[in-house]
């Protein structure tokens, strides 16, 4: 679990790390208000979202005057901001945190994370504050210092002064700087803490040090025992089909193509997005049912994956162990049922009850693909999704220039030869379309209304 | 032979009066020498009672004395399952088999640690694990039985159902197992590839394995770099991930790329450097096995 900024800095000064003083705020006024209580002449506005680079997207900005505090909060308050982190939709900015401006000597990193070849935390500082760390640890890996810290004792005197000292912090500031990362550590292990990060922590002209960012995520296994942390939590920052999923305890993640699937178990998940993606489809989703997964489990996961507008077919892929695959299958005759699916579903399950579950979906009439193995699976549901594409009108020109596009993988002599035949044009994506269009036109005509293409996917379920 | 577990090994369940304690208890139990090999069950305020006619003991310790297990599951829930791996540790059994998800970084952090630094002998293989199989032998854990075949091939792997694929793609090309390991989805865990594939190359029952793994973290090329040393028995492996996105936890608590680092192109790259038979494809792992076979 991620959250703010704010509420970061707010852990912070509980376990003693010094930071700037500053007040969070919801609207403009309220913004204006803050800076007046916070008096001097000079303060920060801070966009509050959850992704890192607001700097460089332009939520942060400085302010000499309340009418100049007015101008960049109401310019932020509300903005779409785009870091490298929010992706190119972007997050809107709902609330600000307004503080008090620094006076900054110079800038260093300090974060903590969780080591797991060492099994232990790994506190990371370097001279190089204000940058991106990945950077410096590309470009100056000998500017990175780094010490585990032994969970039983704790970040030691000698340990934290070390490491003060080769970041740049003068002897008159290292008594500060030592309590500064002990009690770092102290927040990160009791928060239970998965990353923490000061970038930048700054040394004042004063000789004081100062975090003057505050980034911390949390170990989701063990917010049971933190609900203060528990509620920081702000859903406005997370993906409403996530939050959905999670209460339904499934474990879903957005991605950005167009073949929705329905997995049990992480690992296998990925590999059926990985064999999606290896046979020239793009997965829209990463969902893991889970072990225990009921005929309402299967049904909210179809709900979730059909409300991504973006699916334009669907793959269940089930490893049936201790859940049985007719339970599987009766789950997925029940929620397509439900949802009305209209979008091609592809089906492979093995294991447990295989046939029976095999049976039941055949018998359910409805129009449901079905696949022995993986490799066939992925195949089905990515020529499912081509010739859904061409019959779906306007969608049509973009779907399939943007399935086409990522078929490089599937150029191995397993993928259907329709598209091996459409990648043989090497222009733009968005201009294969019409081209292939015309390509096959028999599909194109006979797809054109959708109940005939049903019939035609019905059919081609019972040859299978 | 086989590694880890076999006919000759002793279970005691901890977590044995708990609904999935029970559930997985009975059907290992039910598979190959199940019945002689599960002699016990831990819970603090049951003992003398028993379940199904398991033996209940108060305390681990209690329970390897009495009964002679050497080996431990544990189905305890999370808030509860750390403390129960130590207790498993301090009483000294040979291995500890922790199928408990979600159990909070720290509390492993702190298990580890101890584990360390008393230089304590007990293996521990998890948490959040499928289990170990010896086919034809002995189950501990919820891997479904039946797609198992006893045979030659080592399988060792961080996911579940990964795992269950490989097996059973195997198993229809008539491979056997000589014994798979699923060593955990979790960042802090017990056993690593590494090790896993120590014991498979000592073990003389054992022609070849499978190693699986997923984004995040660095097991798998630690692992490949000991291959290219000191592996006498080919190896074929696999990366779940290729496709998943930096920054986003995939299910598995270990299961994330970040900072750059732990990308399956990444994880490939050396495995093959490394004179791994990678596959991409995920539903060829068990053909890309026997063509190294031949």
């Amino acid at each position: 679990m991620k959250i703010h900024e704010y509420q970061g800095k707010e852990l912070f000064r509980k376990y003693g790390v010094a930071t700037p003083r500053g007040i969070p705020c919801f609207s403009v006024d309220e913004a204006v208000g803050a800076a007046k209580k916070l008096g001097g002449s000079v303060w920060v506005v801070k966009a509050q979202i959850h992704a890192g680079g607001r700097g460089k997207g332009g939520g942060v900005k400085l302010a000499k005057s309340p009418a100049e505090l007015r101008k960049r909060a109401r310019e932020i308050l509300g903005m779409r901001l785009v870091t490298h982190q929010t992706g190119p939709a972007g997050q809107i900015v709902r609330r600000l945190l307004i503080e008090e401006g620094a006076d900054i000597a110079s800038e260093l990193y300090v974060g903590m994370v969780v080591d797991r070849a060492t099994q232990r935390v790994a506190l990371m500082a370097s001279s190089e504050g204000g940058m991106d760390i990945e950077e410096v640890a590309a470009s100056h890996p000998e500017k990175i210092h780094t010490v585990f810290i032994d969970p039983l004792q704790g970040l030691s005197d000698s340990e934290a002064d070390r490491v003060a000292h080769r970041i740049g912090i003068p002897d008159s500031a290292l008594p500060q700087a030592r309590m500064l990362l002990q009690a770092l550590y102290r927040c990160f292990d009791e928060t239970d803490a998965s990353l923490a990060e000061i970038n930048p922590l700054i040394l004042t002209r004063d000789g004081r040090v100062v975090a003057l960012d505050a980034k911390l995520n949390f170990d989701d296994n063990a917010l049971y025992r933190h609900p203060e942390i528990v509620a920081m939590r702000d859903l406005d920052e997370e993906d409403p089909l996530e939050i959905e999923a999670s209460k339904h305890d499934l474990s879903y993640i957005s991605l950005d193509g167009e073949i929705g699937c329905m997995v049990n178990g992480a690992g296998l998940a990925m590999a059926t997005m990985d064999t999606i993606k290896l046979f020239g489809g793009e997965p829209a989703n990463f969902l893991d049912v889970g072990g225990g997964a009921t005929t309402e489990k299967v049904t909210a996961a179809f709900k979730i994956m059909l409300s991504n507008p973006k699916v334009k077919a669907i793959l269940v892929n089930i490893f049936g162990g201790i859940m049985k695959c007719d339970t599987i299958a009766e789950g997925v005759v029940a929620a397509a049922r439900e949802t009305h699916l209209a979008v091609p579903l592809v089906v492979r399950m093995k294991g447990t009850n295989e046939d029976l579950g095999k049976k039941i979906l055949k018998d359910s009439g409805l129009p449901i693909i079905s696949a022995d193995d993986m490799a066939g699976a992925a195949r089905k549901v990515v020529a499912a999704l081509k010739e859904g594409a061409h019959g779906r009108g306007a969608a049509r020109g973009r779907a399939a220039g943007r399935t086409a596009a990522p078929g490089r993988a599937a150029g191995r002599g397993t993928a259907p030869k329709k598209k091996a035949a459409a990648k043989k044009k090497k222009a733009p994506a968005k201009r294969e379309a019409p081209v292939k269009k015309r390509a096959v036109p028999k599909q194109a005509t006979a797809a054109k209304n959708k109940p005939a293409a049903k019939k035609k996917r019905a059919k081609q379920a019972k040859k299978k | 032979m086989s590694i880890l577990i076999d006919r000759d090994s002793r279970v005691m369940t901890q977590g044995i009066t708990g609904k999935t304690g029970q559930f997985h208890t009975r059907t290992s139990r039910d598979y190959a020498k199940g019945r002689e090999c599960y002699v016990a069950g831990v819970h603090p305020g049951r003992a003398g009672e028993n379940f199904e006619g398991i033996p209940i003991y108060a305390s681990v310790r209690d329970a390897k004395a009495r009964s002679g297990a050497n080996v431990s599951v544990i189905y305890v829930p999370p808030a509860g399952a750390a403390a129960a791996i130590w207790e498993a540790v301090e009483a000294d059994l040979d291995l500890v088999i922790c199928i408990t998800e979600g159990i909070p970084v720290r509390d492993m952090i702190r298990v580890r640690e101890r584990m360390r630094q008393e230089h304590r002998r007990t293996r521990l293989v998890g948490p959040n694990c499928p289990g170990v199989i010896t086919p034809g032998e002995l189950k501990i854990g919820i891997m479904p039985g039946h797609i198992h075949r006893k045979g030659r091939v080592g399988v060792v792997s961080r996911s579940g159902t990964l795992t269950y694929e490989a097996v059973g793609q195997l198993s229809e090309l008539g491979i056997g197992q000589s014994s798979a390991v699923g060593i955990g989805g979790d960042p802090v865990n017990g056993m690593k590839h590494i090790d896993v594939m120590k014991l498979f190359n000592d073990d003389a029952q054992t022609d070849a394995v499978v190693m699986i793994g997923e984004i995040g973290g660095s097991d798998e090329e630690d692992a490949a770099r000991w291959v290219k040393a000191n592996m006498r028995k080919p190896v074929v492996g696999f990366i779940a991930g290729v496709t998943a996105p930096p920054g986003k936890r995939m299910g598995h608590a270990g299961a994330i790329i970040s900072g750059g680092k732990g990308t399956a192109q990444e994880k490939l790259a050396v495995m093959e450097d490394c004179g791994i038979t990678v596959t991409r494809n995920p539903a060829e792992m068990g053909k890309t096995l026997k063509r190294v076979l031949r």
